[in-house]
């Protein structure tokens, strides 16, 4: 396991590489854990030069920090008999503020090579692998496009986008519900998207998790089919507030339903008052040309 | 539950400072959160217990600091205080609500050895 940034624990695994060893990758980041680490430091030095006289320089420990000692994993000595050594440490730091640094890489990456990522969310079923294969099909002549898909299990989805004939990686979570930013960094080692292309991220169906991910994507986009409640966007809020983008898949089978298209983006509107709203059928292919038009107006 | 990626973020990040600021132990953890963080604090509690076991922080006591819930509504131009992503402004009933503070999920503070 990198012991850097954790990478290798749990069961993730994507496609063709070992997660762990990717080291390219984490060099990177080092560089930012560094610099991170030295703005933190002005908290302790009083501490740490207080009990330099006594504690032997740890030789290899030299090269992160000058001040630096090895305490050791057992309880710390305590100079003064009885005196406990417990203090207080201010972090004030994001908890998510790591994969929001691997975010940010990818998102300038993304920049830099005029990548789209969009990142597609949904329940399980809402229909998103077939909106996938159906805009690939009808988009795939005019630009290069690529896939990740995020799954807990199986390739069962990147093996169907294959067969559209665009490059997929599957990543498989395990036990994880939700794909991460620093997945998608290992992920475009191995896929490496083209210049200039369009790269959909299929996130794990999940209404809940992926919304707290950035992955460095330029949008969210949250599928909801018109089978699913229209109350949904009230019930899983965080996803379409983060959200810039809801479809309404399956509308061919509107006539079948209850479902009341303007009360669910009423609500839609109610936790994101900006999101846009785009209504079709992956299945009958009516309204998929407003989709393809939101699509190239941001490659552009 | 991803509150169990988010309780293997704060031990990485504990991590990291142990090495940085020189402790070997964390005896209590201080955490802010706002209710439209997305975080379930019972999951939360439960994922620290489980994820902080057999590491520098078994055992730690989790504080946890509820943050308030504000939004700048349009309609009367001014500060109010919510719950939720959908809830109404509680003085004018508005949806016009722009969230201006309760999705903070940080670690502020540690007592450490």
């Amino acid at each position: 396991m990198c012991t850097v940034c954790g990478c290798g624990e749990g069961e993730t695994r994507i496609e063709g590489q070992d997660v762990g060893h990717a080291h390219d990758h984490h060099h990177h980041h080092h560089g930012e854990h560094a610099h991170h680490h030295d703005h933190e430091h002005g908290h302790t030095h009083g501490h740490d030069h207080d009990h330099e006289h006594s504690h032997a320089h740890d030789g290899h420990h030299s090269h992160s920090h000058g001040h630096h000692h090895d305490y050791g994993q057992g309880p710390a000595h305590a100079h003064a008999p009885g005196m406990s050594q417990s203090r207080m440490v201010q972090i004030e730091q994001d908890i998510l503020g790591k994969n929001n640094q691997y975010a940010s890489a990818n998102r300038q990456l993304f920049q830099e090579r005029q990548i789209l990522a969009l990142n597609l969310v949904s329940s399980p079923g809402s229909g998103k692998t077939t909106l996938l294969t159906r805009s690939i099909d009808d988009l795939k002549t005019e630009l290069p496009i690529s896939v990740i898909e995020g799954d807990q299990q199986t390739a069962n989805d990147a093996d169907r986008i294959r067969e559209t004939g665009v490059p997929a990686l599957q990543i498989n979570t395990g036990k994880g519900c939700h794909l991460d930013a620093h997945m998608i960094g290992h992920a475009m080692e191995s896929l490496r998207p083209a210049d200039s292309s369009l790269l959909f991220i299929e996130n794990v169906g999940n209404l809940v998790c992926p919304a707290a991910f950035d992955l460095g994507e330029a949008h969210k986009v949250a599928i909801l089919s018109v089978t699913e409640g229209e109350d949904k966007p009230l019930k899983y809020p965080d996803m379409f507030h983060a959200a810039d983008l809801m479809i309404l898949n399956k509308t061919d089978l509107l006539p079948y339903l209850d479902f009341d298209v303007e009360k669910c983006i009423g609500f839609a509107r109610r936790v994101n008052p900006d999101i846009e709203v785009l209504q079709l059928s992956a299945k009958s292919g009516e309204g998929m040309e407003a989709w393809y038009a939101w699509i190239r107006s941001r490659m552009a | 539950m991803h509150e169990m990626s988010i309780c293997e973020g704060i031990l990485q990040v504990m991590e990291e400072q142990a090495a940085a600021q020189q402790f070997s132990r964390v005896k209590s953890v201080w955490l802010e959160i706002g209710p439209l963080a997305g975080v379930e604090l019972e999951a939360l509690r439960f994922g620290f217990d489980v994820v902080t076991s057999h590491s520098l922080a078994e055992g730690a006591r989790l504080e946890i600091i509820e943050l308030p819930g504000t939004a700048w509504c349009l309609e009367c131009s001014k500060s109010v205080p919510i719950r939720q992503r959908f809830d109404a402004c509680p003085e004018c009933g508005s949806f016009q609500l722009q969230i201006t503070g309760g999705d903070e999920l940080r670690i502020k503070e540690l007592e450490v050895d």
